[in-house]
């Protein structure tokens, strides 16, 4: 059950509380803090089980970074969860539409957190 | 620790760091400079914040944030201009929410009156008083559906049997949704049979690897309401066609339901599934892969300038540790490089080169070393221009801050105690140094006054300005004040920049410490106090009706001191450079007695007092007669002008200060240690220790700088 999860969020805070939740669960985690650098990792690493990206980032946003993930041969098959707030509703149909595969709505708790990692990794 | 408590730490650091992206952003928006990057990154610090306040329930923060979010996206998006009410505004929440940071950092949230900052900015976003109620509030469609179970309280715990109809399409998988997942949390619900229904499932030849044929047929039992088995297909509710319905059952209230059972429909839903449709878009997905990713990276490539350096954070101690080995390093070379040339050993020997190559690289490492305690002031600077923009208001003048050089690098010691004094003096550029607004104009001037903060490096030292375009200094107010106090005779002959300097006098101003906040000329002694600590120096120049410029000089680093090495017997000492203003050979007929205990010397027809290191300190071996030896013409903060008399000067070097106190104790009259290339330890004098310690010895008063009549 431990996945390989690329968390992509410029807020060093939002990686940190990632990181701890999933590695609790006994995932590995790798970290990029924009899209950009979310690529370049996603290259570098052999394999990715999960990504989870923020929206709101310097140089590539999220729906960037999606769209950049799903128009890759090798990456597009990889599910991808977005951070959200229930406030934006318009971010989340944006995030569906770029091919975001589902979302977990900030302020997360572990448990949601990984129930949403659960749902869409095999 | 606690792993959240260590998370809220390294929210509350990346707060400050956002904070200061924040505030430049805004700055750069109210100068009209701002461009959609920054507007976007100030969006974004604002956001982050948000976003981590919210994950630890700070909820006044948050809220705050969230209306000051709101605006900034409008005019992200274009929405709302820019103008300089709004920039203004949002000027203002950006000094709230770093208020808000600071309460949720000390616990304190009580004392922040947002009200009317949050008031004016929902005007900006067009929200009245009350914020809208939940948008998202899907559980609410399923409150009818239990109403159909009324009379059974116990509604949820009882069996039901659903049949669902789930038909995915191509964009479900296209978005890396995946069937096995769902049906694998629908089986977490209860006991299911699903049945694949693969009718549309092609011959093989036709089948396109991209298309959705296949669609499930399911069964579910189990003691299971809706919504949950909503929120399997929560992700893929858009991608598919899917039919929910509850199956009848044993219970004698059915015809409450509202649909009858749903199977007979099944055929229609999944049959005007358009299959040209699904068709266009595997071809769109395929064609384009490769082309995107390129333009993707011409427009992401300018953007990586940008990106900031990367840092990791290292314990000052661990730096501090390195800075003392590589300072200890260059000392053991000396001393090698000493034995070696005692054993006969030149300089072009192989041994010689190797060593002189090793010289450099220490040079180097120790340069590099040091460099890791640097900071820019920009940390310092940029706590300025909220300060600014409170005391405009507070005094009701129109000021503008301009800042320049906020990359310079400066200790770490520095940055953190550079602070107040700098503070102090922008305090008092503005309270004191700029004319009102309507004498301002009525001079001619601009009605904006301006207050320039400065920083360069400038011959190995930090210079650091605050100037003002005001009224300077007014001569002789201070001249008056500082008969009243005492400071002066009434007789005193001062030149303009000595008035000017008597601002720094202990005792010239009413108040006594820096963080005395009145705004009535306080302590400037304290600032010049804490400028001397830093091993730096403060001058003043001021014109009257131009305007006032305090000019501080700093070390670079206080871990190396600039120091004139001198000879007094069989001793070495060093005097700092930053004390020294010139040296001379004084002849017998230059230095005069004064009563018993002192000497003076006659610099240029000014008397000044001459100390005797050798007599002073004792030591053996130092020039007695009178006329011999050399006098260091020292100008101290705490004691003014007055000469020191040692046997030679040796030369002038950069030394590793040794602390005394903190591996011995304070002894009066020396700063310091430290270990010179001979691998001898010489003292680092404190010449206004020196001064007191002689002082001391007459028992009583240093005579004065004198002016020297006629003869």
């Amino acid at each position: 059950m431990s996945k390989v999860v690329l968390t992509v969020d410029d807020s060093r805070t939002i990686r940190e509380m990632l990181r701890a939740a999933l590695s609790d669960a006994g995932h590995t985690v790798l970290q990029a803090e924009d899209g950009v650098h979310g690529t370049e990792v996603l290259a570098d690493a052999g394999n990715v089980d999960v990504i989870i990206t923020d929206i709101n980032m310097p140089r590539m946003d999220g729906y960037g970074f999606i769209d950049h993930v799903r128009s890759s041969e090798l990456h597009r098959a990889i599910p991808i969860l977005v951070l959200t707030t229930e406030s934006e509703p318009a971010k989340k149909q944006r995030a569906r539409d770029a091919g975001a595969t589902g979302w977990i709505v900030k302020p997360f708790d572990p448990a949601k957190l990984l129930a949403a990692v659960r749902r869409v990794a095999p | 620790m606690d792993p959240m408590e260590s998370i809220k730490q390294t929210y509350f650091q990346e707060c400050d760091e956002l904070l200061v992206a924040m505030e430049e952003g805004l700055i750069a928006m109210e100068s009209g400079e701002a461009d959609d990057e920054i507007i976007n990154a100030v969006f974004r610090a604002v956001h982050s914040i948000k976003g981590g306040g919210g994950a630890f329930g700070f909820e006044n923060l948050v809220a705050f944030a969230h209306i000051f979010e709101t605006v900034l996206d409008l005019i992200r998006s274009g929405q709302l201009a820019p103008e300089p009410d709004v920039v203004k505004c949002l000027l203002r929440a950006g000094d709230l929410i770093s208020d808000h940071v600071g309460a949720a950092r000390s616990g304190d949230t009580s004392g922040i009156d947002d009200g009317d900052v949050k008031e004016e900015l929902r005007g900006f976003a067009g929200e009245s008083g009350d914020e809208g109620g939940e948008e998202d509030f899907e559980g609410l469609d399923f409150a009818p559906m239990q109403f159909a179970f009324g009379e059974e309280e116990a509604a949820p715990k009882l069996p039901s049997v659903w049949h669902i109809r789930f038909v995915p399409h191509a964009s479900l998988y296209a978005k890396a949704n995946e069937p096995y997942l769902i049906l694998r949390e629908l089986a977490c619900l209860g006991d299911i049979s699903v049945e694949a229904d693969l009718s549309r499932l092609p011959a093989l030849c036709s089948l396109d690897a991209e298309e959705a044929y296949i669609a499930w047929n399911i069964e579910l039992r189990g003691e299971v309401e809706r919504p949950a088995i909503e929120e399997a297909f929560e992700f893929a509710a858009e991608d598919c066609d899917l039919t929910i319905e509850q199956a009848e059952q044993d219970l004698p209230d059915l015809p409450g339901l509202p649909d009858p059972p749903g199977l007979p429909d099944l055929p229609e839903l999944g049959q005007p599934e358009p299959l040209p449709d699904l068709q266009a878009e595997p071809v769109k997905a395929e064609a384009p892969a490769d082309a995107p990713v390129e333009t993707r990276k011409e427009a992401a490539a300018p953007a990586v300038k940008e990106a900031a350096p990367q840092t990791i954070r290292v314990d000052l101690d661990k730096v501090d540790r390195l800075v003392n080995l590589a300072g200890e390093l260059v000392i053991t070379q000396a001393m090698l490089a000493q034995s070696v040339q005692d054993a006969g050993f030149g300089a072009t020997s192989r041994l010689g080169n190797g060593l002189l190559e090793f010289e450099h690289l220490l040079r180097e490492l120790q340069e590099s070393v040091m460099a890791i305690r640097t900071q820019p002031v920009k940390s310092v600077f940029q706590r300025m221009p909220r300060l600014v923009r409170e005391l405009a208001a507070q005094t009701g003048k129109q000021v503008r801050l301009l800042v320049e050089g906020e990359t310079t690098e400066v200790d770490k010691t520095v940055i953190d105690r550079i602070g107040e004094p700098l503070t102090h003096m922008i305090r008092n550029a503005i309270d004191h140094g700029l004319e009102s607004t309507e004498d301002r104009i009525a001079n001619g001037k601009p009605a904006e006054g301006t207050v320039k903060l400065s920083a360069e490096h400038r011959g190995g030292r930090i210079v650091i300005e605050i100037a003002d375009d005001g009224a300077g200094i007014n001569r002789a107010r201070v001249r008056e004040k500082a008969l009243e106090k005492g400071l002066i005779s009434p007789t005193a002959t001062l030149a303009d920049e000595e008035i000017d300097n008597l601002i720094f006098m202990p005792g010239f101003s009413t108040a006594s410490t820096v963080s005395n906040i009145s705004g009535r000329g306080v302590g400037m002694d304290v600032v010049r106090r804490s400028i001397v600590e830093l091993g730096g120096r403060i001058v003043i120049v001021s014109t009257p009706g131009k305007g006032s410029r305090f000019v501080l000089t700093l070390p670079l680093t206080l871990a190396v001191l600039e120091g004139m090495v001198v000879a007094v017997g069989d001793q070495t000492y060093v005097l700092p450079l930053s004390n020294v203003v010139e040296s001379m050979k004084p002849s017998a007929s230059e230095i005069e007695a004064y009563g018993r205990e002192w000497e003076l010397l006659n610099v240029r027809n000014t008397y000044v007092p001459l100390i005797s290191i050798g007599k002073l300190l004792g030591v053996e071996g130092a020039t007695k007669g009178v006329g011999q030896g050399v006098a260091v013409l020292i100008e101290s903060e705490g004691t003014g002008r007055f000469a020191l008399l040692v046997d030679a000067i040796l030369g002038q070097r950069q030394v590793v200060i040794k602390s005394f106190e903190n591996n011995y104790r304070h002894i009066e009259g020396i700063a310091a240690a430290t270990i010179l290339g001979d691998g001898r330890v010489a003292l680092i004098l404190d010449v206004d220790g020196l001064a007191g310690l002689c002082r001391d010895r007459s028992g009583g008063a240093m005579p004065a700088e004198l002016q020297a009549t006629g003869s």
